[in-house]
């Protein structure tokens, strides 16, 4: 998930230091957050809460930024125009959603540079699904599908998180992704229908995005430490595994509809428990692109960290500018 | 014949969006990267318009879609300077100041124009155009008159851009009577920006005849791909 | 020398009628840069009629510690409030 908890490289866990804050703000500050209220920005909170809310929005951010790239990778080439169009509304919703996350991560006391810094340096995550390249134009249906369906299971939740600026930056976002899901399945939904060819791009599509995609909702509960802290918080309102089943059900049918086939032999429908069985994620892979090591998150940080250095001077130019008009006016 | 001037003003449109959109995700500055798409998203629009209208009008079956993706290099009619590479932001806002600002002078034309089908189009397009060019000239103001190194750069963008603007104004397929008030707006920005008029030196033509530079054929390359390799499909 | 562009706050107003509300921040160099970009950020899908950018640093904001001194006496005042007040039913309008 864009807010699933990847830990930072230098992050330990510090569960002692939340007691020994003041005792009597801290408990009126979790029954604030029991009773649905939400905080603001200048409210005392626990140094955890605004350290963990921090590095939750700031990764929701650096997730949407970074997920401008593999989408970003097929506007060039998109078979349309009203494709192109529509991708390219697509991919600029995610930069201006990566835009309010970072307004709202800014509140809580870091800046824009830091956050950029930590991403670029490796300590900051994102998602671990950008990590993934996209080959065919089906990987664009692919990710609007299952990527930004995972994303808005997890997101409408979050309208009402205990934090007042995540909370309506999440509203927003969530007013603005309504299409970004419809666009990938309609574009899976035509090529399933389409030529041989189209139907071979599809399927190989779901191949490869199916798995990635149920990793996207994080480590099995079991090995999850803050999820209790974060459900009480209100930073989460469901645990992964409970959201990764709800996200098989919906979905499976989805792909039945399209005549498309995911790639879980094990996937099995138990009546017992009204839901999907489904097979076992090679844990290894997960763990082993939250350490970096994903197929293309060299490209990835490459990418980000040429366009920002490349800008430098743009950034640069724009502040001399500022400044010169400024002594300009001041002279007058 | 208005089909070749409803594809000139469509083809237009459709490079430089198509150039605009290889900024996405690369921009000096997130801000940046959601104007330049906004930018690109009104020309798509506008090309998608004016190459539909063209195919209504040629009346041969032919769709927005089928004029972008099946023509090649000869038979394109946009100007050359929409398909310069994008170079580095400086070479981009050049790029756009020197056309948008024309653009806006000539959709205002047509806007009034008799041509109904078209003025409508038009009339829609300036609204956009209007904010285009002033984007692109603050952009010049400030790169001119922001650091030596910026400076230089602006200066080299516009340097780069130059030898396409006469063609704008080509007699028979560009906009003459534009050229007077469009000189006096570069001018004024330029002035502003504390930059000297780039030196006049010889046009180079011949888009508008389908004769492009060699980065057009690389470009619709790129952008048609998917259409020609599978043919009958529907996307 | 790395200076990043300051942070504005953007407020919006979406229909004439009603008031600015905020909606967010962008950094911008400048005021003409900062309107652009809220526009560009906050109004994409035509919400909005008017833009009001402020610097984040001249916005003064109330102390929530405070809030117990600035806000509650008012909730003493209760004759500030229509429902002090027992009118008739058969009053209208009133």
């Amino acid at each position: 998930m864009y807010t699933t908890e990847l830990k930072d490289k230098n992050s330990k866990a510090a569960p002692a230091a939340l007691a020994a804050e003041d005792p009597e703000r801290l408990a009126a500050f979790e029954a604030r957050v029991a009773s649905d209220d939400f905080i603001e920005p200048k409210d005392w909170m626990p140094e955890a809460y605004r350290k963990t809310l921090t590095r939750q929005i700031s990764q929701h951010a650096h997730s949407e930024i970074v997920g401008m790239l593999p989408e970003g990778n097929w506007i060039s080439r998109a078979p349309s125009l009203r494709r192109k169009a529509v991708l390219l509304a697509k991919v600029q919703d995610e930069g201006g959603h990566g835009l309010y996350l970072y307004a709202a991560a800014e509140t809580l006391g870091t800046s824009r540079d830091e956050m950029i810094a930590a991403l670029h340096s490796g300590r900051a995550k994102y998602s671990t699904i950008f990590n993934y390249p996209t080959l065919t134009w089906a990987d664009i249906g692919a990710i609007g599908w299952l990527v930004d369906g995972a994303a808005i299971m997890n997101q409408v939740p979050l309208q009402r998180t205990s934090y007042g600026p995540y909370a309506r930056a999440m509203v927003r976002i969530c007013k603005e992704e309504s299409f970004h899901q419809r666009q990938g399945y309609e574009i899976m939904m035509t090529m399933a229908g389409g030529s041989a060819a189209q139907k071979r791009m599809a399927q190989d599509a779901l191949d490869r995005w199916w798995w990635p995609s149920l990793m996207m909702f994080g480590p099995p509960d079991d090995n999850s430490p803050n999820s209790a802290q974060s459900i009480r918080w209100r930073i989460k309102r469901e645990t992964n595994d409970e959201l990764r089943q709800k996200f098989v059900d919906v979905t499976v049918p989805q792909a039945d509809a399209i005549g498309l086939t995911v790639p879980d032999p094990a996937l099995k429908w138990n009546e017992a428990r009204g839901s999907y069985d489904f097979g076992e994620i090679d844990w290894e892979e997960f763990y082993a692109v939250v350490r970096g090591e994903g197929p293309v998150a060299k490209e990835r940080m490459m990418a980000r960290v040429k366009a920002w250095e490349d800008g430098a001077w743009v950034r640069e130019a724009a502040l001399a500018h500022e400044a010169k008009r400024s002594a300009r006016m001041a002279a007058e | 014949m208005l089909f070749h001037h409803a594809v000139r003003l469509g083809d237009d449109a459709l490079i430089l969006a198509q150039r605009l959109s290889e900024w996405c995700g690369h921009a000096p500055m997130l801000e940046i990267d959601l104007a330049l798409a906004n930018i690109a998203l009104d020309l798509f629009g506008q090309a998608t318009l004016f190459l539909g209208l063209a195919g209504e009008i040629e009346g041969q079956g032919r769709d927005a879609d089928a004029l972008a993706f099946r023509r090649d290099v000869l038979d394109f009619r946009n100007c050359l300077l929409v398909e310069q590479p994008n170079g580095d932001f400086a070479q981009t806002i050049a790029r756009q100041f020197l056309f948008s600002n024309w653009q806006e002078l000539l959709m205002r034309q047509i806007a009034a124009a008799a041509e109904p089908r078209l003025s409508e189009i038009g009339a829609k397009a300036v609204k956009e155009i209007t904010y285009h060019a002033r984007y692109a000239s603050e952009w010049v103001v400030r790169l001119g008159d922001g650091t030596e190194e910026s400076r230089a750069r602006m200066i080299a963008g516009l340097d780069w851009m130059w030898r396409f603007t006469d063609e704008l104004f080509d007699a028979e397929t560009g906009a003459p009577s534009l050229r007077a008030e469009w000189d006096a707006r570069i001018a004024h920005t330029l002035a502003e920006a504390n930059m000297d008029m780039p030196k006049p030196r010889r046009g180079v033509l011949g888009g508008r005849a389908g004769h492009h530079s060699e980065h057009l054929g690389h470009l619709l390359t790129e952008m048609q791909f998917l259409p020609r390799a599978y043919p009958g499909a529907v996307w | 020398m790395n200076r990043e562009w300051p942070l504005w706050e953007v407020f919006v107003r979406a229909k004439n009628g009603l008031s600015h509300k905020h909606v967010g921040s962008v950094h911008a160099a400048g005021a003409r840069m900062a309107v652009e970009a809220a526009r560009d950020t906050y109004t994409r899908r035509m919400e909005g009629v008017s833009l009001w950018v402020v610097p984040s640093a001249a916005i003064t904001a109330s102390d929530p510690g405070e809030a117990e001194a600035l806000f509650a006496p008012a909730q003493d005042k209760v004759y500030r409030h229509p429902t002090f007040y027992t009118i008739p039913d058969k009053v209208k309008n009133i």
